[in-house]
């Protein structure tokens, strides 16, 4: 059961919190704009990243709320957890732990 | 007292004699006894047969890794465990156990004659045979292979025990408390550090506890051991769980504890907990596992009497038992001197001692040769003798041109070995720590931790003991989380006894005629792993897999390293390049019962029940599992089956007024500025033009356009939508709803709450509905013109605020209250009796509901829909708001295939007889007398009796349903084809008079 | 090569030579400068498609190569139930296929993969789960695959263990029962296949990974650069599991993968008890018994993609306080060994076999949980489709453009959660 940093409520197990999937997957603004293949990238397309994985986690069972986390999908290692909206953080796999 | 037991000493409590049985026999043993020892105090050796020659099996080693003494223990005929070690089971008056693999007895087995026939079975024969001819596998060959297989008896009635368990935060755990796990908690705790000490045996000490030769602190071990763990047990900030097994090393520092409570009692409380599981969360970990010695392989080394010589020491100084009357000791370290002094101290004959060594040097080899202790020097085995216990050893030496020479045969009655031993680095690799090659040490060490964690003392390569006991301090002073207090001193001296050391076959091995055993319980031997390297399985893992070396219950905890050794020298690779097997939890076998703790009947999934759930139980009715609800499914009287029961209270709702619980439906509360907006782009329907105290049927689909949910939608307020759902699919809905909210549309202002069990909802349903109503409504007109059908408002229900909207899923005249779930069963009690006084109300069941929602047409999401219907396939292209620019699920409903004319379509289906009840989940053809494979083109989704039509009716999905109505289709049964006709699937008040009444 | 035929008779004439004459099953050799087709994963799917691309395509200089040992991943780590009861015609299609192969594949093989026809049951516990699984018996009945319904009392009938007692929290209302379903032994399928293809020719390279894929100006695959040097190829076809998303994007392909931990487990080994296998998709367990006498258990995945081949202890409590519930008396049985793989889970949780956009690049990937009853007819589906450049009728639905086109074949959402 991984310990999980909630950014809004610190470290909390595993099982209080459910999976988003990749982070960073913008809902088109207008999808109607979209060729099948690119709408098609947008529901299905994942990096699948052996290694830092920006994602998405939700604090279901405590505040609710969504944040994204960098974790190193080959050690499972949190890197980083950081808001919805906010960027990316630049950190490399090995850089914390 | 037996010739075996000594006259004093030991741990055992001499004035507590146990009376227990084995086999059938009766004997006795001592309390502080194992099975184990108990056994050999009886001298039994012989205590079970193996797994695959049936080979007559003794007790190897006297902890953990014991691979060979395995018992079934029976308390009851329901508490039945196969496959424990007799080692680590504590000795209780009337403890009943059993040997394995056997029959019809242990002494006189049968299954012996694999033994004979062994030439023939060598490893992975079977991937080579059994082929033919090919229907033998199944009806002989695989039930022989079978039966031989497996070890005890699997137990037959459900296990009556409990089993408890709970989580734990701490700043140190501490696994393993000999004396390096010992030292670490002591200062830890010095540190002031919240600390968890756990080990697997019955008490704290580790090897201490059958140590004559240390000396700590300036005075006998076992003493500093006792003061030790009184100083632990008085500080309120440590935990001590003996009987207690780390099993697993879970991500971030979770570890799993496995605490045996009640298998050591002879009647253990009748409700007390058999095993608690442990869930511990700790800020660092010192890992105090110790080493596991090795046997020696050599020919004959499975004999009964034949084992570990620190299990020989153990024994004999822990529990006062001597294993042997005569002893040989063969050994390549001094731990193997060491027992033989031990032995011999205790008066036990020592017929020499075999060292693979070319010169033993140091402090105990030279104590056994001045005990007069004959020691032979670059010795081999050549094999044992000996039938159901070893009667002699035929050892010689090695001379220098490898050839053996002086070869002598020794008669005795136990063989004591000693090859080295192996660190425990079960834990540290589980948490993906990795280890490296110690050339030095002959064994794999921990490298590079991954968790916040550190090894200290034997399972590190650290092996004296002031040196380990330091190790263990200072791994404890370390991993706590402050260093304040003066570092804590401990003195210690100990004769050195793990020099040397082995790693694979003795020399001469594989020319003997006797097998040399690797692993003992699954019959692994060196030309079992010669032949697996022959036939090109050069991985470690493939030798393991195609051997089973390493495989068995013990996971190769005495066989790893030799086999690992033993397959380098056979490729000529240095061992690590060969690698290593991954270790796995659980550490030893754990029990099922212990992962599944309490959640077992009703606690298995907690159980949802509405406010009216007791009422309709007492109403006689049958419920149904609907997610984690139980919903009445229908109610029936004495004598009625569902079929009965579910027409009659379909025609009472037609023809006059019925009462059903809807409280499971979930309801979600969608509030703020933006909510009618947030509606707007999540749903496919149009809201904004939804009036406040209107009501609309919401269908919401997943983004790749195929229905996940459907619920009438209230306004409330402007700002204000009270969301309904499927029952199973309000959290789906709900957590939907929040990452939409949360994640694309920030901007919205809108606020989301979970209200399904703030409501009771009761559905008053059929002609009669608004008769029965009018005395128990007060605020609104609920005459058709004022409250019409997908109306909505605030009202006084039976004297309690409340929501009643006018809302139907049977087709009639209908209302459903929205009372406070608390008043529920109280409102429900007043309806009822109201509908009692208006010409009578019935109570109605899921089923009902199914099928007057049937004949009506509307779908069950999850029953007519499956994941791959959209809402034009549904029927629901009225619902889809065709001017919003954007809705979830809408660019997928553009692509193409979404339009083509052959999707599965939503039609209604009748016998042509007018009689056949249909199949749910039948097949539709549009060409009669197929076989398979056949040409199919849907499936029918609902069938039912319709009482009100006097025949069956179904809802199925076809391909180009919609084009079909009219045509005659094909249900192909086994019994032939069912001829339907496809129609409207509206089979009932077409044009929804009633539901307007 | 000299071929050693496996039977009885030859293991007894070996025997009477103490065992001294078995040859390697498959040869150790160095990876040539380059092949006709490289198949990149040695696991079961990979060594059947190199073996089916030799003995039925003749295709004539083939490799597999292999980053481990073969039959190290997916297919050394799964719970080894074979089926082919599924919900949509494509997939019973698929899986059928595969069944068939399984039946004469230890013949054929001349390796005995101990392919178990014992039966596969899959428990209903709710009136949605009957409704499901009647669907399943119907299609599969008009399709020719066989699948039966039983009510509780014969599914107890077939394994006598199983709690059918209607109080327990999640009752068992009937089973949905592939007597041709079964388990077969892991291991011996990747040896059987390895060793068969390398007496064909094929070169089986294990400690060999990909690092790289190289294309053509034209942007067809050239070459493979590996741990063990370059290896040209004029077609690759990557059947890589857990990894494929890491190897295919080594070509710039992206798919609509995810990977994520799945558990199993064994108890220690005892007397036969278990006649079956028996599967709750409701309660999230399944189970059935080795032929050396473990219970082998597993249930659905962790909750998060990750490479690590572990997952979260509470997953396993989760999974056997269902096979509790349903097999009390299995209570006090113990667990021997639990362990993890990485499985590659498309969006519609059916397969990929197919073409990539990148010419002479395939892929046969997406199996999920489900891969290891697939292989045979996986692997023969895959090697027509690299040797003929084209699908075979039965893998023709299961491309990566379905995404695209919504044509997908959803065996999850088939499964729909319940009203």
């Amino acid at each position: 059961m991984l310990l999980i940093p909630c950014p809004h409520c610190g470290e909390r197990p595993e099982i209080e919190f459910t999976y988003g999937g990749e982070a960073h997957l913008v809902r088109p603004a207008d999808p109607s704009t979209l060729d099948d293949a690119a709408w098609a990238d947008y529901l299905y397309m994942r990096t699948n990243t052996k290694g830092v994985h920006a994602e998405r986690w939700r604090h279901a069972r405590g505040c609710g709320r969504f944040f994204n986390a960098l974790r190193d999908t080959t050690t499972d290692r949190f890197l980083a957890t950081y808001r919805i909206g906010e960027p990316r953080p630049a950190i490399a796999a090995g850089g914390a732990r | 007292m037996s010739r075996w037991r000594t006259a004093t000493g030991g741990r055992v409590d001499r004035t507590r004699t146990l009376a227990f049985r084995f086999d059938g026999t009766r004997y006795e043993g001592l309390a502080g006894d194992t099975l184990a020892s108990a056994l050999l105090a009886n001298g039994v050796h012989l205590v079970g047969r193996s797994f695959k020659y049936h080979r007559p099996r003794g007790i190897l080693t006297a902890g953990a890794e014991e691979p060979s003494a395995l018992v079934t223990v029976r308390r009851d005929s329901a508490r039945v465990t196969p496959d424990l070690r007799a080692t680590q089971l504590e000795l209780y008056e009337g403890l009943d156990a059993l040997s394995l693999n056997r029959w019809p007895s242990l002494e006189r087995d049968v299954g012996r004659i694999n033994d004979w026939l062994s030439p023939l079975f060598p490893a992975g024969f079977y991937y080579k045979t059994f082929m033919w001819p090919k229907s033998a596998w199944k009806s002989l060959y695989e039930p022989v292979i079978r039966r031989a297989a497996g070890l005890g008896v699997a137990p037959t009635e459900p296990d009556p025990d409990r089993y408890a368990q709970c989580y734990a935060h701490c700043d140190v755990l501490v696994v393993g408390a000999g004396p390096a796990g010992l030292a670490a908690a002591l200062a830890a705790a010095d540190q002031g550090a919240r600390v968890l000490i756990c080990d697997e045996q019955s008490e704290f000490g580790g090897s201490l506890l059958a140590d004559r030769h240390a000396t700590i602190d300036g005075g006998p071990a076992a003493a500093w051991v006792a003061h030790a763990v009184a100083d632990l047990a008085a500080n309120p900030r440590v935990v001590c769980l003996p009987r207690t097994t780390a099993f697993g090393y879970f991500p971030h520092n979770l570890i799993g504890l496995a605490e045996r409570l009640t298998d050591h009692l002879a009647a253990p409380a009748p409700h007390a907990a058999r095993e608690r599981l442990w869930q511990v969360r700790a800020r660092s970990v010192v890992l105090a596992t110790g080493a596991v010695e090795r046997p020696l392989v050599f020919p004959g080394n499975d004999r009964p009497g034949v084992m570990l010589a620190g299990a020989g020491r153990t024994y004999l100084n822990r529990y006062g038992v001597r294993v042997g009357a005569r002893v040989v000791l063969v050994t390549a370290t001094d731990a193997g001197y060491e027992a033989a002094i031990d032995l011999h101290d205790a008066g036990v004959e020592i017929a020499g001692i075999a060292d693979l060594r070319t010169a033993a040097s140091g402090e105990l080899p030279a104590a056994a040769r001045a005990a007069g202790i004959e020691v032979t020097a670059s010795a081999t085995v050549l094999g044992t003798s000996g039938n159901r216990r070893v009667a002699g050893i035929t050892i010689a030496q090695i001379s220098s041109a490898g050839s053996s020479a002086a070869r002598r045969t020794l008669a005795c009655d136990a063989v004591l070995m000693s090859g080295g031993f192996t660190p425990s680095v079960h834990l540290f690799s589980q948490s993906r720590g990795t280890l490296r090659w110690s050339d030095d040490h002959q064994a794999f060490l921990p490298d590079r931790s991954a968790e916040r964690e550190r090894s200290a003392g034997a399972c590190r390569g650290v092996v004296d003991l002031a040196e380990t006991i330091a190790d263990g301090l200072t791994a404890g002073a370390e991993s706590a989380p402050s260093r304040t207090a003066t570092a804590r001193r401990i003195v210690a001296t100990r004769p050195r006894s793990s020099d040397g050391g082995h790693l694979g076959a003795v020399p001469l091995a594989s020319g003997a005629s006797q097998k040399s055993f690797v692993d003992w319980q699954h019959d692994v031997t060196i030309k079992d792993l010669a032949i697996a390297t022959r036939e090109g399985f050069r991985s470690i893992e493939h030798v393991k897999r195609f051997t089973t070396t390493g495989m068995a219950t013990d996971q190769g905890k005495t066989s790893n390293l030799n086999a690992l050794a033993i397959v380098a020298r056979a490729i000529d690779a240095p061992i690590p390049r060969v690698g290593l097997t991954t270790f796995r939890m659980p550490y030893t076998p754990t029990t099922f019962g212990t992962f599944a703790g309490p959640s077992r009947g009703d606690l298995f999934d907690p159980v949802r029940r509405t406010p009216i759930h007791d009422w309709a139980a007492a109403a006689g009715a049958v419920f149904e599992d609907v997610g984690m609800w139980k919903r009445a499914r229908y109610f029936p009287q004495p004598g009625e089956d569902m079929h009965a029961a579910v027409a009659r209270e379909c025609r009472a709702v037609r023809s006059s007024c019925g009462l059903f619980d809807a409280s499971t439906l979930g309801k979600i509360e969608v509030v703020g500025p933006g909510a009618a907006e947030f509606l707007e782009r999540l749903y496919v329907n149009s809201w904004a033009n939804l009036g406040v105290g209107r009501c609309r049927y919401g269908i919401l689909c997943r983004e790749d356009g195929f229905i996940t949910d459907d619920g009438v939608v209230a306004r409330l307020a402007a700002d204000r939508f009270h969301v309904t759902t499927t029952t199973g699919g309000a959290p789906r809905v709900l957590a939907m709803m929040e990452d939409y909210r949360q994640t694309e549309w920030p901007d919205l202002e809108v606020w989301l709450t979970s209200t399904t069990e703030a409501w009771a909802v009761i559905a008053v349903q059929g002609p009669n509905a608004r008769d029965v109503l009018r005395g128990c409504v007060e605020g609104i007109d609920l005459e058709a013109s004022a409250f019409p059908h997908m109306s909505v408002a605030a009202a006084r229900i039976c004297g309690v605020e409340g929501m009643v909207m006018r809302v139907s899923f049977t087709g009639e005249l209908g209302y459903e209250l929205n009372v406070p779930a608390d008043y529920g069963l109280e409102i429900w009690k007043a309806v009822h009796a109201a509908g009692a006084a208006h010409g009578g109300i019935t109570c109605y069941g899921t089923e009902t509901m199914h099928v007057l929602r049937a004949e009506k047409g509307y779908i069950i999401v999850g029953q007519d829909t499956d994941g791959t219907v959209t809402p034009v396939d549904a029927g629901l292209s009225w619902a889809v708001g065709r001017k919003k620019p954007d809705f979830v699920g809408r660019r997928s409903l553009q692509r193409q295939s979404m339009q083509a004319p052959d999707r599965k379509q939503l039609v209604g289906l009748r016998a042509r007889d007018g009689r056949t009840l249909l199949d749910e989940g039948a097949q539709v053809a549009d060409r009669p007398n197929q076989q398979p494979p056949m040409q199919l083109i849907g499936h029918v989704t609902s069938s039912y009796e319709s009482a009100v039509l006097g025949s069956p009716i179904a809802l199925a999905m076809v391909a180009g349903g919609r084009a079909r109505i009219g045509q005659t289709l094909y249900v192909p049964m086994p019994g032939g084809d069912v001829e339907v006709d496809v129609v409207s699937p509206v089979f009932y008040d077409p044009k929804g008079e009633r539901i307007n009444a | 090569m000299s071929k050693q035929r496996f039977s009885a008779l030859s293991l007894f004439r070996r025997a009477l030579g103490g065992h001294r004459s078995w040859e390697p099953q498959w040869r150790k050799v160095e990876p040539k400068p380059s092949y006709d087709v490289v198949i990149v994963g040695g696991g079961g799917h990979g060594l059947g498609a190199a073996y089916y691309l030799a003995a039925e395509h003749r295709v004539g200089r083939i490799a597999v190569v292999e980053k481990g040992w073969i039959g190290g991943g997916n297919t050394g780590r799964n719970t080894t139930i074979i089926r082919s009861n599924y919900l949509f015609a494509e997939s019973a299609a698929l899986y059928d296929h595969s069944v068939k192969l399984w039946e004469d594949l230890s013949q054929v093989l001349n390796y005995n993969v101990m392919f178990s026809q014992r039966g596969v049951m899959m428990l209903a516990h709710t009136v949605h789960d009957v409704q499901v699984f009647k669907r399943h018996v119907h299609a599969n009945r008009c399709s020719g695959v066989d699948n039966e319904w039983l009510t509780p009392e014969e599914a107890k009938a077939f394994c006598p263990p199983l709690n059918i007692d209607p109080d327990i929290r999640y009752p068992v209302l009937g089973a949905a029962l592939q007597r041709r379903g079964g388990t077969a032994r892991h291991d011996a399928v990747a040896w059987g296949y390895a060793r068969a293809a390398s007496e064909l020719g094929v070169d089986i390279i294990e400690n060999c990974e990909v690092t790289g894929i190289r294309r053509d100006p034209q942007g067809r695959v050239e070459a493979l650069e590996t741990t063990r040097g370059l290896i040209r190829a004029s077609k690759v076809g990557v059947s890589a599991a857990g990894n494929t998303s890491a190897v295919l994007s080594l070509a710039g392909v992206r798919l609509p993968l995810e990977s994520y931990p799945l558990q199993a487990l064994v108890s220690e080994p005892v007397k036969p008890v278990f006649p079956c296998v028996a599967m709750s998709n409701t309660i999230h367990a399944y189970v059935s018994q080795s032929d050396k006498g473990e219970l082998v258990i597993g249930a659905g995945t962790d909750a998060y993609t990750s490479y690590t081949q572990r997952g979260a202890l509470h997953i396993n409590m989760h999974t056997l306080d269902a096979i509790c519930e349903l097999f009390p008396m299995f209570r006090r049985m113990r667990m021997m060994r639990n362990w993890g793989g990485i499985v590659d889970v498309t969006p519609d949780r059916s397969p990929i076999i197919a073409k990539t956009p990148v010419p002479g690049l395939y892929v046969n990937c997406g199996w999920g949980t489900g891969g290891f009853k697939a292989t045979p007819g996986s692997a023969h589906l895959f090697a027509w489709t690299i040797a003929k450049d084209e699908p075979h009728p039965i893998n023709a639905p299961f491309t990566i453009e379905r995404f695209r086109d919504g044509y997908l074949i959803d065996e999850a959402a088939a499964a729909a959660v319940a009203h």
